[in-house]
């Protein structure tokens, strides 16, 4: 997405913010542009940890690890890394192991490239094929609710949960 | 660091037993939590005695040094210690990267290299073809990483500290087959066992 907008929109910060009421002080991370500031707003906070991965599915694997040690974990990623994902969601599921993904989608609403189509349009069925409970968000209202609730099944229920923030609020990323 | 070989001698053809090894490594395991690949190093674990601090993967592969750092990173005042195996190892060569990035002092990283994939038909394996894990490690920024070869140098490294961290260590063993002895295969039962153990809730 375009990096200025993402910048200038309040739903991150607010998104930050519900996360850390929610007892989240971990946070992992591959570089997106959706994420942008949910990503500087987590390494400039002294009280969360930060992991940066190389690729997404080693934040499943730490996220299950933090729990296991009493710390909650959420992986931010864009939707073309749930692909890399889906083998090791089966530690979560099959452990009843809280998650709470929160994936930018691309290739479903002005996408200018078409190599992000395959994978923005299988995310949710992915997910949904290996036990991953999906919610979508349109809205920066939306993303904050779908996340707060998220929370609370993740890490109340040991559900695992992602949170899918559609394109059309992220806006088009800008060539 | 550069990738050190500990030992000077190879004694039966400079592989160990790996029983004996993993016994070894956790002969002074104290208060430390464990993490095992799947496959033959949880069985080889659980061989050296079950401990609600064990926490065994029957799958998820390439998950085991992470699921270390993320434990490392929420339990910092332990030493973690993961066992897996080399083809386990090699399917997450990215976490060597995040580990050493991350830098958890208190995670010990021991990779059981038979050289082969035991699980599968022993097949060989990179390291098999000559793939240094150890240099690896090292070049990625581990504190420490070296290959061990004698029983005498894994003794060494049993009591470490918990702040001596990120090490890896390349345990050369045998490849053969070993006795089987099964960990409990209910996930849910493992997590809120281990969990347990630190005083942590179910959820």
């Amino acid at each position: 997405m375009n990096e200025a907008a993402s910048s200038t929109a309040t739903w991150p910060h607010e998104l930050f913010d519900r996360l850390r009421a929610a007892g989240v002080s971990h946070v992992s991370y591959v570089p997106d542009a959706g994420h942008s500031t949910l990503i500087r707003l987590s390494l400039d906070a002294p009280d969360i940890t930060t992991t940066m991965l190389t690729t997404e599915e080693e934040g499943v694997a730490v996220a299950t690890g933090a729990w296991l040690g009493g710390m909650r974990s959420v992986i931010l990623m864009q939707s073309s890394g749930v692909g890399n994902c889906i083998n090791m969601l089966s530690l979560p599921v099959q452990s009843r192991t809280p998650l709470l993904m929160i994936v930018t989608m691309r290739g479903e609403w002005a996408e200018f490239n078409p190599w992000q189509v395959p994978m923005g349009q299988a995310t949710e069925a992915s997910l949904t094929a290996i036990g991953v409970h999906v919610v979508r968000a349109s809205t920066g209202d939306e993303v904050v609710a779908a996340v707060e609730q998220g929370a609370t099944m993740a890490f109340e229920a040991d559900q695992q949960v992602a949170v899918l923030i559609g394109q059309q609020l992220l806006g088009e990323k800008t060539w | 660091m550069v990738a050190t070989q500990l030992g000077s001698r190879d004694l039966g053809q400079g592989k160990m037993d790996r029983r004996e090894v993993v016994s070894r490594v956790l002969s002074e395991r104290g208060e430390s939590l464990v993490v095992t690949g799947l496959g033959s190093p949880s069985y080889d674990v659980h061989a050296a005695g079950d401990h609600d601090a064990n926490y065994y993967l029957w799958g998820a592969m390439g998950g085991a040094a992470l699921v270390g750092l993320g434990l490392a990173l929420a339990q910092p005042e332990r030493r973690v210690i993961v066992i897996t195996g080399d083809g386990e190892q090699l399917m997450a060569y990215g976490s060597l990267a995040t580990i050493a990035v991350a830098k958890p002092r208190n995670l010990d990283i021991f990779v059981l290299d038979n050289e082969h994939y035991g699980e599968t038909g022993m097949q060989i394996s990179h390291t098999g073809r000559g793939l240094d894990l150890a240099a690896v490690a090292a070049a990625s920024g581990f504190v420490e990483a070296a290959t061990v070869r004698t029983i005498d140098a894994v003794a060494s490294l049993s009591a470490a500290s918990n702040e001596d961290g990120p090490r890896l260590f390349v345990l050369k063993i045998r490849a053969e087959d070993t006795p089987r002895s099964l960990p409990s295969r209910d996930a849910v039962f493992i997590k809120n066992r281990f969990r347990a153990h630190l005083d942590l809730a179910p959820n």
